[in-house]
Order: structure tokens, then sequence, then C-alpha cells
């Protein structure tokens, strides 16, 4: 079983957490100005690297707070510090 | 110390190892150019490859793979073969599948040990039974052989399933596809790529596409492991790993790699005879022709390209089995692995055209596309053939996420393999 660390409560089982996607996603800042592919690429695309990724997650059966992590997708390491609130 | 054993010390323990039997491919060295250079030799690679050679006489190809034929998933799946899918469009391709499965060992020359033993997919609440009624006759009036049974039917038809009302998530009925089942993975792929070599297509293993050269809205090239190859026409065939090459060549596409794990029971006798599929409580299993029970699961929710799962997902596959199956409670697990399978925001493919002029697309299969191996391969050699998309696969292209024609196979299509 894998250990998240929690930036609140510390280190916790995997199965306490959410995958919340990557953190690199900003809403649109003029969302009016948005054509459809801007919009498809808005709703439906996501980075999907092999390597270092920056994301959200959810402490969902713990404290219930989000916070930002640093994970390697190649190897399932949580690489950077954790973060609360904003990537 | 130099190795100097030889034969010799081996026979007094009577060991006579029969002959090497005939490879099935040669190992060629890269040509400088090709018409066709098909990136991922899985089984998609290989049945496109296949098909380019035996409908369109297309034959100056390579398949380029960075590890060993058919390593990828096409090594880890766990083969279930169906097309019982809820719309039109899934109907299409995968019912075309199954069309050439039914013919596929004749038209290889190759046993593929397809064994059509039907599918259950278990519905166990009201909302369950509602969808799946829906699916049958959704199934139906497109031609795809689909039945509603109640628990006793299911009994009938799978004599360990336990039907009775008190546990968990009581099985309310089921669809069954009777003309579903089974193949054996690697045979399939040894029996495309026999093929294609035969045809004079070259396999390239251990030659992984690292860059592509590019003129315009054209591809001019590919740079790999064993040097830079100049193409007519690029297919991606690389599953899990399509975003790593997408990302060179500045496409953005909906596209999430996810771990995918599956395990196997120690051999047991023939117990189980059809394929059972709950997606409520997230396990599948069939048996093998060798007598392991193969069982599936879902997706690690974060994404990974580690080919390893959490081992929570297995657990929770496990209490599932059990549950359905009690007699499976004393069997033990041999070994489990996992894959990178590549997941699209509607559980449907990405095939067709992408910007660049020469290059065409085949993604997003998922956790389920080992069953459209021989319908994709058909579709995509023609789409490379006529420069257009097959009609059964134009419903799949990339622009769908623009124009919002959606083929949203999650959950009513039971989707999961
Ligand atoms: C555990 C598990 C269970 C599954 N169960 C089922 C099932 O029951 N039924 C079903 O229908 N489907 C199932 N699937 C899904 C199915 O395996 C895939 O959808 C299908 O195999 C994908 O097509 P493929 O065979 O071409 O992929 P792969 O075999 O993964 O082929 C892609 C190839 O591309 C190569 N490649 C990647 N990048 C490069 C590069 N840069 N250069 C060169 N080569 C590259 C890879 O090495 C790989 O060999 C399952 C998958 C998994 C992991
Ligand atoms: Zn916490």
């Amino acid at each position: 079983m894998q250990l998240i660390r929690c930036p609140w409560c510390g280190p916790r089982e995997e199965t306490e957490f959410h995958p919340g996607g990557p953190a690199t996603v900003p809403y649109p800042a003029d969302p009016a100005a948005l054509s459809d592919a801007d919009w498809a690429r808005f709703v439906f695309v996501r980075p999907n690297p092999k390597g270092p990724s920056r994301e959200w997650w959810a402490h969902s059966a713990g404290c219930r707070r989000w916070f930002a992590a640093e994970r390697d997708t190649r190897t399932h390491r949580f690489t950077g510090p954790m973060t609360a609130g904003a990537p | 110390m130099t190795p100097t054993t030889t034969p010799q010390h081996f026979s007094g323990l009577g060991a006579h190892l029969p002959e090497h039997p005939e490879h099935l491919w040669r190992n060629p060295e890269p040509k400088r150019s090709y018409d066709v250079v098909i990136v991922g030799g899985g089984g998609h690679g290989l049945a496109t490859a296949h098909y380019l050679a035996r409908n369109h006489g297309i034959t100056n190809v390579a398949v380029l793979e960075k590890g060993w034929l058919a390593g990828g998933n096409m090594a880890r799946n766990t083969t279930l073969i169906r097309s019982n899918y809820l719309w039109d469009e899934s109907a299409g391709i995968y019912e075309h599948a199954l069309e050439l499965w039914e013919g596929l060992e004749e038209d290889l020359g190759y046993p593929i040990l397809f064994s059509q033993r039907g599918v259950l997919n278990l519905a166990h609440t009201e909302q369950d039974v509602r969808d799946s009624v829906c699916r049958v006759e959704a199934n139906r009036l497109n031609g795809v052989d689909a039945e509603w049974l109640g628990p006793d039917e299911v009994a009938k038809v799978c004599p360990i399933v336990n039907v009775s009302s008190d546990i968990r998530y009581p099985v309310q009925g089921a669809t069954f596809q009777p003309r579903a089942g089974i193949a054996k993975h690697d045979y399939v792929a040894w029996g495309f790529a026999r093929r294609a070599d035969q045809a004079g297509i070259d396999l390239l293993q251990h030659c992984e596409v690292t860059g592509f050269t590019t003129d315009g809205d054209r591809v001019t090239g590919l740079r790999t492991t064993r040097g830079d190859i100049a193409c007519g026409t690029v297919a991606l065939c690389a599953a899990g790993h399509t975003s790593v090459l997408l990302d060179q060549l500045g496409i953005a596409a909906p596209l999430q790699s996810h771990p995918l794990q599956a395990l196997v029971s120690e051999l047991l006798e023939p117990v189980h005879p059809t394929i059972v599929m709950s997606n409520a409580v997230h396990v599948y299993v069939s048996q093998a022709h060798k007598g392991e029970l193969v069982m599936g699961a879902g997706i690690d929710a974060a994404t990974g390209y580690g080919q390893r799962g959490s081992f929570s997902i297995i657990e929770r596959q496990m209490a599932a089995a059990v549950e359905l199956f009690p007699v499976f409670a004393r069997a033990h697990l041999l070994r489990s692995w996992a894959g990178v399978v590549d997941v699209t925001p509607d559980a449907s493919p990405i095939i067709g055209r992408t910007p660049y002029d020469n290059v065409v697309l085949n993604c997003g299969w998922g956790t389920g596309g080992f069953k459209a191996t021989p319908g994709l391969g058909w579709c995509l050699a023609h789409t490379i053939a006529h420069g257009e998309p097959h009609p059964l696969v134009a419903p799949f292209g990339l622009d769908r996420f623009t124009t919002g024609a959606l083929v949203d196979e999650h959950g009513a299509a039971a989707v999961a393999h």
C-alpha cells in the first residue's frame, strides 16, 4: 500500500485519497471569446505526461481538503512538495 | 570463465530437446524508407499490417515496435471478445470485428483458440435492469445477438454464480450474448505477425520512435533507436503511449493513460463455462483453456505509465469475485500484472485523421480494444489505402470532441473490457 503525505495530516494510506487530475488547467480568462476548438481543449484535453506531473489530490477519507502535488507517472512516486491551496 | 558446456554434457539427463521450431517471422534490418510506417507492434499495428497486404496489396510497410512484438497490452489483456455495446456506432465496429473473429483462424492459417462461450453482463439494481433491457433491444436492432435472462436462467448458463437474494449485490438478471468469447491473445498476435511477414512486411522490434521530422503539414520521417526512417503514411498504434508521440507532434488529444490490472488463479478443473462481467461490483471472470481463472477489474483512478497498479483494486475485485462465486474462496492467486491503457472522455476510441496530412491515428481503446483487433485492422488499413476513414470508423474522429458528437459508451454499455 502506497503512503501519501497529506500536508495537514501527514502520511496516510493511498485509499484515503482521490486524484483530481492535472493542476495546470486554468479556467478560461475570457470564456465568451472561446471558439468551439478552444472549448473542446478546455473541457476534454488534459496533459498526459510520462514523467513529472503536477496534480490535484484530495484527502477525501481524511481531512477532506485539497492540495497540489508533484508525482512521477513512470514510478507513481510523489516527488515534490505538497502545497495546500493553489498549485 | 568461458562456457565450455556442450550438448553432450546434458545427454546423460535423457533430455532430447526437440529442434527449435521455425521462426514465425524474420528479424530484418530497417530499410531507409517505407510507403507505410506503423508505430506500435501490438495487436492493432499487426492486424493493420496484415489487412494492408491482404485487402489492398500494400506491402512496402514496416511495423516499428519499441519492445518485443506484442509485449504491451496485447500480452496483458484478458481476451474478452463481445459486441453488445449500446450505440449504433459501437455496434458497427465491434460486430464487424466479431464477424472477422469467427473466420480468423482460417484467414490466418494459425490456431487462435477462439471459443464462443458467451458473456453474461450482470444487473444488480433496478437501474441496471432497465439499462440492460434497453441495451438488449438496441443490440437486436443492430443485428447483435442478445438476450435478457432472469436470475434462474443466469444460474442455468453459469451454475456457479450465486443468485441468492441475500448477498450485498444480488443478481437481478443479466444480458447474455452467446457469440461472445475468448481467444489466445499471443497466438492472435503471432498469427497476424506471421501473415504480415510472409507478405514481405518488415516487423522491426526494439525500434522505438523517438521523434519526427516534418515539412509543413506532412511528417517526412521518423527518428528511431535503429536510425532514421522516411515514410509515406504514418499510422500511430501506440495504445497507452500515444500521448508521448502526439506531444512530439504538437497534437492535442483527450487521452489519459491509466494502469489496468488483471490476475489469474492456479490451474483448476473446468468449473466456469462462460464469461461473467459485473460492472457494479467491478469484476469479470472467465476460465482460460489451461484452467486458470482470469479476472480483471477497473483502472487505477490516478494516471500512470508504470505497468503496475494499486493493491487495493485487487483486494476489492477479489471480495466481489468471492461473493459472486463462493466456490472461488479457496483458490490461490497465481500472478497479477498491469498494462497502460489510454482512456478517452466518452470511453470510445479515437480513429482517423490528424492535423498532419499523412498521419492517421488509432488510440483511446482504453480497457477494451483487444476485441476490436481484426475489425480495427481492417478499417485502419482501408483508411490508409484510400486516404479516407472507413465508414465504420468515421464516427470516431478526433473532431467529435469539438462538434460534440460523442459516442458515450460509459456505464450504459457495460463498458469495461
Ligand atoms: C489488464 C488488461 C486487460 C484487458 N482486457 C481486455 C479484454 O478483456 N478485452 C478487450 O477487448 N480489451 C482488453 N484490454 C485492452 C486491450 O489490451 C487494448 O485495448 C489493446 O491491446 C490495444 O491495442 P494494441 O494491442 O495495439 O496495444 P499494445 O499491445 O499496447 O500495442 C502498442 C504497442 O506500441 C508500442 N509503442 C509505444 N510507443 C512506441 C514508440 N514510441 N515506438 C515504437 N513502439 C511504441 C508499445 O511497446 C506496444 O507494444 C485489456 C488491457 C489490459 C491492460
Ligand atoms: Zn488530510
